[in-house]
């Protein structure tokens, strides 16, 4: 009876492991398809290969939802990491944001298809993939966090650099968008995709400093 | 068995009780308070432990406290108790730290005081010493086990899940392993008064396993035990934990080992037997204070991080309860003893008379003990150890050790030898030799214990003493733990 009960709990918390890891997992995707739809955006505006990604990256975002509460109520239910379940449920929490931030973005440049000329596709590219670099080390971050707790701050390392290169792309973008003759209402537009596309590294900059206060905290 | 016994015995359950609200707290407090157990999963744990550990592995740490003072009668070992346990639930209601043993040891004092007995002091000073060791052995066992347990899950890297479910289950064990050594070390405290009055005898059931009367008394005591950590500990678990410094369920895992390990160092005979027949120093058979312990234990952990997170503020708390605790007990006691005697007409203890006759200062002589001026005394009738003495000191100086000798040779029994007694007694602990022994002396009456002891040996070696070293020291306590029996047996108008 006992060694059933063992078993149960050893499974259960096996499970919750393995959501877990699928949770990262979905965040990890939805990088590669925002930098992916980014580029196919940048390369042929709206197209079918596009779309596709558009309704991928909603599938992502409603399991990882799904994913979300359930791991809030098994924590909750089974009493779980007493200890540390209200960091991690903050962190769980600050990596989902994530995964909406790149939706937002897809679905807006799907709304408002910015006009992006072409001398400034590579500082948009760049911009993309200097943020999804971010919070593709903030996940393994995260990972470490739950197994390997000495390496989060080679990984929270990372996430600033990462931050801070997005930070400058961004602003260099900037300079040039507001030097350059464009109309006025379009350089504004421009700015404001470009701060969305910078919005990732940022959640993720702000989530990796919490998670290295978690971390202390798990040291003491 | 008497009904009065019984009466007389609910103080011991009283005890027992408060040591189960409050002691038992502080082996699964910590796993309760951080939720990392179910209260329901800690008390039943805990109560089976504390059971077998008191039953099992009870006797050695209630010898110790025997020697400390022979509480000779049962309304005696009833107040006794009963300021004990007053103690306890009153300093735990108080939400004061408290500690069994000390209260015990202050109730034992108190009771030596009111029927002039002498505490023995070599007692006292091992249990005083062992409470100053046991906290500081806590923290020396508890400092680097938290460093190896945390290079462990360092190098393991356990999924944070992982790592809760394993420390749920070594929580309880370590529970459990807390419970029973807390059972083998402190039933002493709860029932060990009780040992010299017991009202049990023993019975050997089908098989030949012998459930001796000690035995008996402990299980009572150990369910009394249960039955307060069922009833009351839950309240004193769920603020235990934060009191001293905020644990890590890992850091609580750390502080219950250490505790139980240092307690069943304290308790168990068998490492004792082990230590000594390797010719290795032994540790004293004491009953230790568990609340010592953990907060020992804590400490050591505090201060391997540095001691920042300690709330020393809380410790020096802790330390003046330490010293209160045996005042107030020995206080309760001695006043609630007087009561007892002249309002309640109860006998609170049998006057143990002293006398210097011809044979016992032959006996001293032939021990060398100075007795050259003490002549004056021979003959005189002395009322209690207290009395005693002191008409030794006006006469000449005696060490600690001689006194304790001069007393133990000069204290007056009345031993019967009576074939109807003998023939009650089975051959099982006391072996066959022994047995006969005794029937070859029936009909003859000693009036003090070292010359029944020394007829005994006459007639049989199974009743002589091995050489004094560490290696026979078992055996020599069983022996004189059944010249105990004899003279507890064979002894007129108890």
């Amino acid at each position: 009876m006992l060694k059933v009960k063992k078993l149960a709990l050893f499974g259960k918390t096996k499970r919750l492991e393995y959501e877990f890891n699928e949770f990262m997992d979905r965040i990890i995707e939805g990088s590669l398809l925002f930098e992916k739809a980014f580029k196919s955006y940048l390369r042929d505006g709206i197209s079918d290969d596009f779309n596709e990604v558009v309704s991928e990256i909603s599938q992502l975002e409603s399991a990882n939802d799904d994913q979300k509460k359930k791991i809030e109520t098994r924590l909750y239910e089974q009493t779980l990491i007493p200890d540390l379940r209200g960091d991690v449920l903050s962190l769980i929490e600050g990596l989902d944001g994530i995964l909406n931030i790149y939706q937002a973005n897809i679905f807006r440049l799907s709304i408002e298809r910015p006009d992006i000329p072409a001398e400034y596709h590579r500082d948009f590219k760049a911009l993309a993939k200097a943020s999804t670099a971010c919070v593709d080390s903030l996940i393994m971050a995260s990972r470490a966090f739950f197994t390997n707790i000495d390496a989060v701050r080679d990984h929270d390392v990372k996430v600033m650099f990462y931050e801070s290169e997005a930070d400058k792309i961004s602003t260099r973008l900037k300079t040039a968008i507001f030097a350059s003759d464009l109309p006025l209402d379009h350089k504004i537009h421009l700015r404001y995709f470009s701060d969305r596309v910078e919005d990732s590294s940022n959640r993720a900059e702000d989530v990796a400093d919490n998670l290295a206060i978690y971390t202390l905290k798990r040291s003491i | 068995m008497d009904f009065t016994v019984l009466i007389f015995l609910t103080s011991g359950l009283f005890l027992g009780w408060s040591l189960g609200a409050n002691d038992a707290a502080n082996v699964f407090g910590t796993a309760v308070g951080t939720r990392m157990v179910q209260f329901t999963t800690a008390a039943i744990v805990g109560s089976i432990f504390i059971v077998l550990g008191s039953v099992l592995s009870g006797a050695g740490a209630a010898h110790t406290l025997g020697k400390l003072g022979s509480i000779n009668a049962l309304a005696g070992s009833f107040m006794a108790a009963l300021a004990a346990a007053t103690t306890v639930y009153a300093m735990t209601k108080l939400e004061l730290p408290v500690s069994t043993s000390q209260a015990i040891v202050g109730a034992i004092i108190g009771w030596n005081l009111f029927s002039g007995s002498v505490t023995d002091l070599n007692a006292l000073t091992k249990i005083l010493l062992t409470w100053v060791a046991c906290p500081v052995l806590a923290a020396v066992i508890a400092a680097p086990l938290y460093l190896g347990v945390e290079k462990y899950l360092r190098w393991a890297k356990l999924h944070i899940l992982s790592r809760d479910v394993y420390t749920r289950i070594a929580l309880i064990l370590a529970g459990a392993f807390g419970s029973y050594s807390l059972g083998a070390n402190n039933i002493a405290n709860v029932m060990g008064v009780f040992v010299p009055a017991s009202p049990f005898t023993d019975f050997t059931f089908a098989g030949g396993y012998t459930f001796t009367g000690i035995q008996q008394l402990f299980l009572l005591g150990a369910l009394a035990i249960a039955v307060g950590v069922f009833t009351y500990s839950k309240r004193v678990m769920l603020t235990v934990g934060g009191g001293l410094m905020p644990l890590s369920p890992i850091a609580a895992w750390v502080v219950v080992i250490s505790h139980s390990i240092v307690l069943t160092l304290f308790a168990s005979e068998g490492l004792e037997h082990f230590l000594a027949s390797n010719g290795l120093p032994t540790i004293p058979l004491v009953p230790v204070s568990s609340s010592q312990a953990v907060v020992g234990a804590v400490i050591g952990i505090g201060l391997l991080k540095g001691g920042r997170n300690v709330r020393w503020r809380v410790l020096g708390n802790i330390s003046m309860g330490w010293v209160t605790t045996p005042v107030i007990s020995a206080i309760i006691c001695f006043v609630s003893l007087f009561v007892l005697q002249n309002v309640f007409n109860q006998k609170v203890y049998t006057e143990v008379h002293f006398t210097l006759s011809s044979d016992v200062m032959d006996h001293l002589v032939e021990r060398s003990l100075p007795v050259e001026d003490l002549a004056e005394m021979r003959d005189e009738d002395y009322r209690s150890a207290r009395e005693f003495l002191a008409a030794i000191g006006e006469r000449t100086y005696l060490t600690g050790y001689q006194q304790e000798e001069i007393l133990e040779i000069a204290e007056i029994a009345d031993l019967a030898i009576t074939a109807e007694l003998v023939g009650t007694l089975e051959a099982d602990w006391l072996t066959q030799n022994q047995i006969t022994a005794l029937w070859r002396l029936s009909g003859q009456h000693f009036d003090t214990k070292w010359a029944l002891a020394e007829a005994l040996e006459a007639i049989s070696e199974e009743w002589r003493a091995l050489p004094r070293d560490l290696k026979n020291k078992t055996y020599n306590k069983q022996l004189e733990a059944k010249l105990d029996f004899v003279y507890r047996t064979f002894t007129v108008n108890q």
